[in-house]
């Protein structure tokens, strides 16, 4: 074997100029893999935190047919006691009830349509990001308190301001009118403006009230701190869950289904460009090794002469291809890995990309992170279809007759 | 002239002298050149159709409203214009398309749910062409005037409310006193739209019914022109903004969606980034084989040298050689690219990422967009990019010292 590779080693070396380009092809693509891949991998990240965290939640509890219709009579009952006894069976505290309305806030100047929640004051803010993102007055902390709170916008286009009085119109849960007064106690700013001028959330218990609910909400929103754990998570809530309800444990892509399926979309066209530079690649090596091994075929002849099999032949030219591999893997990695690192210290933007990004919830200017998987990921593909390419060259050894070998010129 | 008929026929016999590596070249370059022409159709295409979805969902190529209407869309902030004044000045000014329109955001309710949506005014004869709801196509029927006394809406919408055609629904909303407007109206019609969230969000009723529920007199709060052509609004945005003379804000549908308008501006810079990456790939295997044909044919070389062909010649037989090599490719490439666009040119069904599509903007049918201008960058950065890469080792070549490059072993 120490013969063999010491043979690989030099006969690579011959040409240097060839074996640099080919080299040089595959550092090109890794670089640009690890660099793509990372910053695709990051964005994905972000993406799903900054939209499930903010308000959706990685599960929710809710009642059949709920999350396609969306209708006030379709409820969980006994919210409240069933949260509760799921926060205790699950040791866990990003657990919380919330019950949902659509109504008419109405400030002395102007009227706007909005989604009402009611929430548990003491959990939402571990399902949500918005109690913190309080910037003016206080989150809610009175289960039963005629309180609001509001995003920056909604305040803004009402022309109110925390201590003001709002009035809530909308229809509650058996059909009949419903109305309140309640004191804006709060005022959020998520940067969302959907969130923002569409959102308020009021108790959960003053909510029931107003809206008829009797002691029923509409979802249980469960957030773990580990994505990869939400099906396991989602089995055991599934399990926990009072029977006969109707009630069904959805995860956060039946929540959003739009998340994964938009990353999806990316992720394909992505995989497209990455396959054909993949593939540019692999003619270059093949090329390249199929010009080794003809240039060489008086030699080879020989060796054969001398009693060499072309098998142990094969394997020295992929032996060869093996290793331009590790050297494009190594070193594209490397290069790949600085540029990434150089980018997460100072950020990756390009013109436009302020526009686009706010549009998925994303920063406009982005800090990828360096992992070993979106650094070998890529090269490590790009090794194995190099490999792939050499072994027609090396099957050709088998075809080849010593003495006619050696008589080429 | 004579001499440059040599010099190609040499350069052509050279080229196949060694078939397979040739043709391995050529399979490389095909595949380079069909990824880019037929990745940027995909994408041009994608790109046009989010914009043509996006223009056709609202917008208008140009916008007027009041000027604080886009942070505040309420009743309050109407075109400071009469309607009169409006219809007059907009239908004398030839425009392809333009309506007016009063855009407030409500409550609409059915016996059992209440919904926030956005309830627009519209004169159905002026409409026909701007919004995304076909006439035709409305189960029941479309508006028939500006005083009609029902409303459509979406499908899903009326599934959530459980209502349908014929049945009656409230809409509530503020006048500019703030005092609540609110008026029944029957449901005549039910639209389909390729974006599910326009049909939980668009609700149509006549424009002077609305005025007279709002009581706005004859205000509007938006006034939308479409142009001939969505790439160059200027035209159309110069002519509204003379007619408006200050009054109202009137703004590019590339400042109402900064996404899409920031899509536009750089699909340029990404189809020509997309176009070298795929050469810079490919051009590590072109100047390989370039490399690979100067050094197996020295002798010959130092051989022609010797006998006198000056070294220009020499230089342009390699780089005849490779551009012979390119345009083969290209030629190749770029049929392989029209016969897979040419099929898919009525659309392609996406519908398996159709719901993250919509959250990227785009419909779940995608039309690639074949733009002879893209063809021609790609085309010519290959050209001349391939050109500049082959003139290495053509230098080298042209400039063996005869003696040496023959004696060579």
């Amino acid at each position: 074997m120490n013969l063999v590779f010491r043979l690989a080693w030099r006969n690579i070396w011959r040409q240097p100029r060839r074996t640099w380009l080919t080299t040089g092809a595959m550092m090109f693509s890794n670089v640009l893999l690890v660099i793509m891949i990372s910053l695709q991998f990051g964005m994905y990240g972000l993406m799903i935190d900054n939209t499930l965290q903010a308000f959706t939640g990685h599960l929710q509890v809710q009642a059949h047919g709920y999350k396609e219709d969306k209708k006030m009579r379709q409820t969980v009952p006994d919210i409240v006691p069933i949260a509760r006894s799921l926060r205790e069976q699950l040791a866990s505290d990003t657990i919380a009830a919330r019950g949902s309305a659509f109504g008419l806030a109405s400030s002395d100047e102007r009227s706007y349509g909005i989604a009402v929640f009611g929430v548990e004051p003491a959990y939402e803010p571990g399902v949500s990001t918005i109690p913190g993102l309080i910037q003016q007055g206080r989150f809610l902390h009175d289960m039963d308190a005629a309180e609001i709170i509001i995003g920056a916008v909604l305040a803004r286009n009402l022309r109110v301001d925390t201590g003001d009085e709002l009035t809530l119109l909308g229809t509650g849960r058996d059909g009949s009118f419903a109305a309140a007064v309640v004191t804006v106690v709060g005022i959020f700013d998520s940067g969302i403006t959907d969130l923002d001028r569409n959102i308020v959330e009021v108790p959960l218990g003053f909510f029931q009230d107003v809206f008829f609910m009797q002691g029923s909400g509409h979802q249980i929103v469960i957030n773990t701190p580990v994505i990869d754990e939400v099906p396991e998570l989602q089995r055991k809530i599934e399990a926990l869950l009072p029977v006969d309800e109707g009630l069904i444990v959805h995860d956060w892509d039946a929540l959003q289904p739009g998340l994964k399926q938009a990353i999806k979309a990316d992720m394909s066209s992505a995989f497209f460009m990455y396959g054909v530079l993949v593939i540019l690649v692999a003619f270059s090596v093949l090329n390249t090794q199929l010009m080794s091994v003809l240039e060489r075929t008086r030699e080879f002849g020989v060796i054969m002469a001398l009693g060499l099999t072309p098998g142990r032949l094969g394997r020295l030219v992929l032996l060869e291809t093996a290793i331009m591999g590790v050297m494009g893997l190594i070193l594209g990695a490397l290069l790949g890995g600085l540029v990434t690192w150089w980018f997460s210290l100072s950020g990756f933007a390009y013109p436009g990309m302020e526009e686009m990004a706010a549009k998925f919830n994303l920063p406009a200017r982005f800090y990828p992170q360096v992992t070993a998987l979106s650094l070998f990921i890529g090269p490590a593909v790009v090794f194995v279809f190099s490999l792939f390419a050499a072994i027609y060259p090396a099957l050709r050894l088998n075809r080849l007759r010593p003495v006619d070998a050696m008589r080429v010129t | 002239m004579h001499q440059v008929g040599i010099l190609l026929q040499l350069a052509w016999r050279n080229l196949w002298r060694n078939k397979r590596r040739t043709i391995i070249m050529i399979a490389a370059i095909v595949l380079g050149t069909w990824a880019m022409i037929f990745m940027t159709a995909l994408m041009r295409g994608m790109v046009t159709d989010m914009i043509k979805d996006s223009i056709s969902a609202m917008p208008g190529h140009v916008q007027v409203h009041h000027p604080e209407y886009r942070d505040d869309p309420s009743i309050a902030n109407l075109i400071p214009i009469s309607e009169k004044e409006l219809t007059a000045a907009f239908d004398a000014a030839d425009f392809k398309i333009w309506a007016s329109r009063v855009r407030v955001p409500a409550v609409i309710s059915s016996e059992r749910e209440s919904r926030g949506v956005t309830l627009l005014g519209v004169d159905p004869a002026y409409e026909r062409d701007l919004t995304f709801v076909s006439y035709d196509d409305v189960e029941g029927r479309f508006l028939s005037t500006s005083d009609d006394s029902g409303v459509v809406i979406g499908r899903k919408l009326a599934k959530m409310l459980d209502t349908r055609v014929g049945k009656r629904i409230v809409l509530m909303s503020q006048d500019p006193e703030n005092d609540i407007a609110d008026r029944g109206f029957r449901v005549v019609g039910l639209f389909d739209a390729n974006v599910t969230a326009f049909e939980e969000k668009y609700v149509f009723a006549g424009k002077a019914t609305l005025q007279k529920m709002l009581r706005i007199k004859d205000r509007v709060s938006e006034l939308v022109v479409t142009g001939e052509d969505y790439r160059n609004v200027e035209p159309t945005y110069a002519k509204v903004s003379a007619l408006i003379d200050g009054r109202a804000e009137v703004r590019r549908w590339t400042e109402v969606d900064a996404y899409l308008g920031a899509m536009l501006r750089v699909m340029d810079g990404f189809v020509l980034v997309w176009v070298i990456v795929i050469f810079l790939a490919m051009s590590f295997g072109l100047v390989n084989t370039l490399v690979m044909a100067v050094f197996e044919r020295v002798r010959e070389i130092g051989l022609m040298l010797a006998l006198g062909m000056r070294p220009i010649i020499i230089l342009g037989q390699i780089i005849a050689e490779s551009l012979m090599l390119l345009v083969l490719g290209l030629l190749i490439g770029n049929a392989l690219a029209w016969a897979t666009v040419q099929p898919m040119k009525d659309g392609v069904d996406i519908s398996i990422v159709g719901e993250g599509m919509q959250m990227w903007g785009v419909s779940s049918v995608l039309t690639p967009e074949l733009l002879v201008s893209d063809i021609i960058l790609a085309n010519v950065v290959v050209l001349v990019l391939g050109f500049l890469a082959s003139l290495s080792p053509a230098w080298r070549a042209a400039h063996y010292e005869p003696i040496e490059a023959i004696t060579k072993v």
